[in-house]
C-alpha cells in the first residue's frame, strides 16, 4: 500500500515539475475551494494519529490550537529524527522533500498559520538544502509565499537546523532549540497548542504526520480510515534494522502481522541464514524490548499485527508500542546486555540533566550495566537496575525519563536468565 | 578577531530575517553552523563572541548554548573528522569492529586526532541512518555501508587530497 511513498522511485520527483507532473500540489489547489475547518474535519475523520511516536490524534490537536489569543500562530514540523533505529523521515524527505512542502501548506491553511518552521537534525545538511530547493521551486510557482495562487491565504516555510542533541526532537525542547536556547524541555501545561513558539499558539507535528495530510483532503478522511484495523488507521513508514537480509524502509497498511514484516520478502526478507529471532524492539530504543515469542504472537496467543493497539496488546508485561516505526530485529548472536547497556550508555549521554532522577539515575543505570557486561556483575545488580529505572519512571519533566527507563526494565522483565549469566560466568558472550 | 566576509554577512541577515522581528535569537544556531564553517571548524572562544555581536547578545549566551549540542566543536579537531556511529543498532551489524580497525590504522582512539592533524575520530550517537550501517558521518556527507576496505579507501584518498592541497 503506497500513499506517503507513491512515485517516490520516479526520477527525479524532487523537481518540482516531475512533482507537478505526477499530481503534485493538488492538494494545495483543492484546499483553496475549502474551508479550513474542513480539513481539520476530514482529518479527524481520518483517523491520523501522530506519527513522532506518541500516537496522539492529530485532528484533535489541531482543534486545541487557540485561535482566539490574536497572537500569531506557528506549525512546526518535527524532522529532528533521533531515536535509534529511525531513519524514515530522512528516507521520505530524501526523495519526496515537495511532499512535505505540500503537507505543510494545506497543514498550516487548515490551522490559520502563516509561518511555519521545520526543524530538520543538523547533520542531514544535504536534506536541508533540497528542502530549501523544493521551498523556493514551490515559491516561484506561486504555491507558497505571498497570496498563494492568488487566493488571500499567504504562507512562508523556513527550514532551521539542529546542532546534534536527541533532546531537541522533544516538542517543548524542540521550541526552545527553534528560540536559540539549550533544548531543555518544558514544563507542561501550558502545552504548545497554547504557549508554544514565542509563548505563541503553535503545532508541532512530525514529517510523515504532515505528509499523510495532502492524500486526505484530495481523497477524504473516510478513504484513509478505510485504511488499517480499528483505531491504527491509514500507513505507516517503518525503517527496519539490525540483524535481518533486508534493512531499509516499507510502508504498510497498519495491520499488517509482525511475523509477515519480518519474514516476508517484501519487507525484512527474515533473518540471515541459519540465524533465528531473539528479540524484537517495534517502535525505536524507547520502547519495550520483547522476546521472540511475544513479538509475533501476543501472550494470548493471537497473531500480533503492526497496529498500536496489537503492539501493546499485554501492556508492560507482555506488550510493546508502535512509537517511532524504528524495527530493530535481534537475532540468536546478538546479547541483550550489552544491547541494554549501549542503549543505557546513549540515554545518559543524551539526557539535557534539569532534572535529577534522569540525570543520576540514566548515569547510574549505566555503570551498573557497564559492569555486568564487563563481567564484574554483582546478583543484586540486577535488581538494583530494575529500581533505578522505577525511580526513573513518571518522575521527570519529559517523556525522555520513561523512555530511558523502559528499555531497561523490559530487558530485565524477559531475559533475566541472560543478565544471571552474565553476573555468574562473569563474561562476555559475545 | 573572524570576520565573515560581506556575501556571509548578507546571509546572516537573511537567516534573521527567518525569524519575528526581536527574536533575532532564533539565528543562532544556523549561524553557529555558519561560524564553525568559515572559522577553522570548531568554535574559538573569539568566534563565539563575534557571533555574540552579530546577533546583539552576550557572549555566555553563546557559550552555553554551542556547549549543549555535540556539533559545535569547542577545540581544534583534524582536517577531516571521522564520526562513526556507536548505538545499538549499528553495534549489532558491527560499528565496533569499524572502530577498532580505524583505531589501529590512524594509531589513534576515539577522541583523538592524529599527530599530522589530519584525522580525528570521534564515537556518536544514531545518525538516522541505520539500515545502512554501519554509517560514519565526514564533513557534510554520510558514508554508509562501512568495511575495513572502504576505510583503506577513503584513509588513502583523504590522504592524497590532502597532499594535494598543500602542493
Ligand atoms: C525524548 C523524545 C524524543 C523525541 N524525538 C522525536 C523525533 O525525533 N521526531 C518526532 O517527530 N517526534 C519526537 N518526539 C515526539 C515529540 O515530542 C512530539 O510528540 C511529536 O513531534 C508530535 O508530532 P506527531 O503528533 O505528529 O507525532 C520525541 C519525544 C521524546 C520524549
Ligand atoms: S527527563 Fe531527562 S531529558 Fe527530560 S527534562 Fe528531565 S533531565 Fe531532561
Ligand atoms: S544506530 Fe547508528 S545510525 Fe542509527
Amino acid at each position: 500500500m503506497q500513499i506517503l511513498l507513491e512515485n517516490s522511485s520516479v526520477a527525479g520527483i524532487d523537481q518540482f515539475d516531475v512533482y507537478r507532473q505526477h499530481g503534485g500540489y493538488a492538494s494545495v489547489e483543492k484546499m483553496l475551494t475549502m474551508a479550513p475547518n474542513d480539513i481539520v474535519e476530514a482529518v479527524k475523520k481520518s483517523g491520523l494519529r501522530g506519527r513522532g511516536g506518541a500516537g496522539f490524534s492529530t485532528g484533535m490537536k489541531w482543534s486545541f490550537l487557540d485561535q482566539k489569543s490574536g497572537k500569531p500562530k506557528y506549525l512546526v514540523c518535527n524532522a529532528d529524527e533521533g531515536e535509534p533505529g529511525t531513519f524514515k523521515d530522512r528516507y521520505f524527505m530524501e526523495r519526496l522533500p515537495h511532499r512535505l512542502i505540500e503537507g505543510l501548506i494545506v497543514s498550516s491553511y487548515a490551522l490559520g498559520v502563516n509561518t511555519a518552521y521545520i526543524y530538520v537534525r543538523g547533520e542531514l545538511s544535504w536534506i536541508i538544502t533540497q528542502l530549501e530547493d523544493a521551498i523556493a521551486e514551490a515559491k516561484s510557482h506561486g504555491f507558497l509565499g505571498s497570496k498563494i495562487l492568488g487566493s488571500e491565504f499567504s504562507l512562508e516555510i523556513y527550514v532551521h537546523p539542529g546542532a546534534g542533541a536527541y533532546i531537541c526532537g522533544e516538542e517543548s525542547a524542540l521550541l526552545e532549540s527553534l528560540e536559540g536556547k539549550r533544548g531543555y524541555p518544558r514544563i507542561k501545561p501550558p502545552f504548545p497548542a497554547i504557549a508554544g513558539l514565542y509563548g505563541c499558539p503553535t503545532v508541532v507535528n512530525n514529517v510523515e504526520t504532515l505528509a499523510a495530510v495532502p492524500w486526505i483532503v484530495m481523497h477524504g478522511g473516510e478513504a484513509y480510515a478505510a485504511i488499517g484495523i480499528g483505531k491504527s488507521t491509514g500507513t505507516k513508514l517503518i525503517s527496519a534494522c539490525g540483524n535481518i537480509r533486508k534493512p531499509g524502509v516499507y510502508e504498510i497498511a497498519l495491520g499488517l502481522p509482525v511475523e509477515e514484516f519480518i519474514y516476508s520478502d517484501s519487507y525484512c526478507g527474515g533473518l540471515l541464514e541459519g540465524r533465528t529471532l531473539k528479540a524484537l524492539i517495534a517502535g525505536g530504543s524507547s520502547v519495550p524490548i520483547l522476546p521472540a515469542h511475544l513479538a509475533t504472537t501476543t501472550a494470548a496467543g493471537e497473531p500480533r499485527l503492526m497496529t498500536y493497539e496489537s503492539l501493546f496488546e499485554g501492556g508492560f508485561e507482555s506488550g510493546t508500542m508502535l512509537g517511532s516505526g524504528g524495527f530493530i530485529v535481534l537475532d540468536d548472536k546478538a546479547c541483550i546486555v550489552r544491547n541494554t547497556w549501549n542503549f543505557a550508555r546513549f540515554y545518559h549521554h543524551e539526557s539535557c540533566g534539569q532534572c535529577s532522577p534522569c540525570r543520576e539515575g540514566t548515569g547510574w543505570l549505566e555503570k551498573v550495566l557497564e559492569r555486568i557486561e564487563h563481567g564484574h556483575g554483582r546478583t543484586e545488580d540486577i535488581d538494583l537496575l530494575v529500581e533505578i529505572a522505577k525511580k526513573i519512571e513518571g518522575k521527570t519533566i519529559c517523556a525522555f525519563g520513561d523512555a530511558a527507563a523502559w528499555p531497561i526494565a523490559s530487558a530485565i522483565r524477559h531475559f533475566r536468565d541472560e543478565f544471571i549469566e552474565h553476573v555468574s560466568l562473569a563474561k562476555d558472550h559475545v | 578577531m573572524p570576520k565573515f566576509s560581506l556575501a556571509l554577512l548578507d546571509k546572516v541577515q537573511q537567516i534573521i530575517r527567518r525569524y519575528p522581528e526581536g527574536k533575532q535569537k532564533s539565528a543562532l544556531l544556523p549561524i553557529l553552523h555558519l561560524a564553525q564553517q568559515e572559522f577553522g571548524g570548531w568554535l574559538s572562544p573569539e568566534t563565539m563572541d563575534y557571533v555574540a555581536s552579530l546577533l546583539g547578545l552576550v557572549p555566555i549566551e553563546v557559550y552555553e548554548v554551542a556547549t549543549f549540542y555535540t556539533m559545535f566543536n569547542m577545540t581544534p579537531t583534524g582536517k577531516f573528522v571521522f564520526q562513526i556511529c556507536h548505538t545499538g543498532p549499528c553495534c549489532l551489524v558491527g560499528s565496533e569492529k569499524i572502530i577498532s580497525y580505524i583505531e589501529t590504522k590512524l594509531g589513534i582512539k576515539a577522541g583523538e586526532t592524529t599527530p599530522d592533524g589530519l584525522f580525528t575520530l570521534k564515537r556518536v550517537e544514531c545518525l538516522a541512518s541505520c539500515g545502512t550501517a554501519p554509517v560514519m558521518q565526514l564533513g557534510k556527507k554520510y558514508v554508509e555501508h562501512l568495511t575495513e576496505e572502504k576505510i583503506d579507501s577513503l584513509i588513502e584518498e583523504l590522504r592524497t587530497h590532502a597532499d594535494f592541497i598543500r602542493k
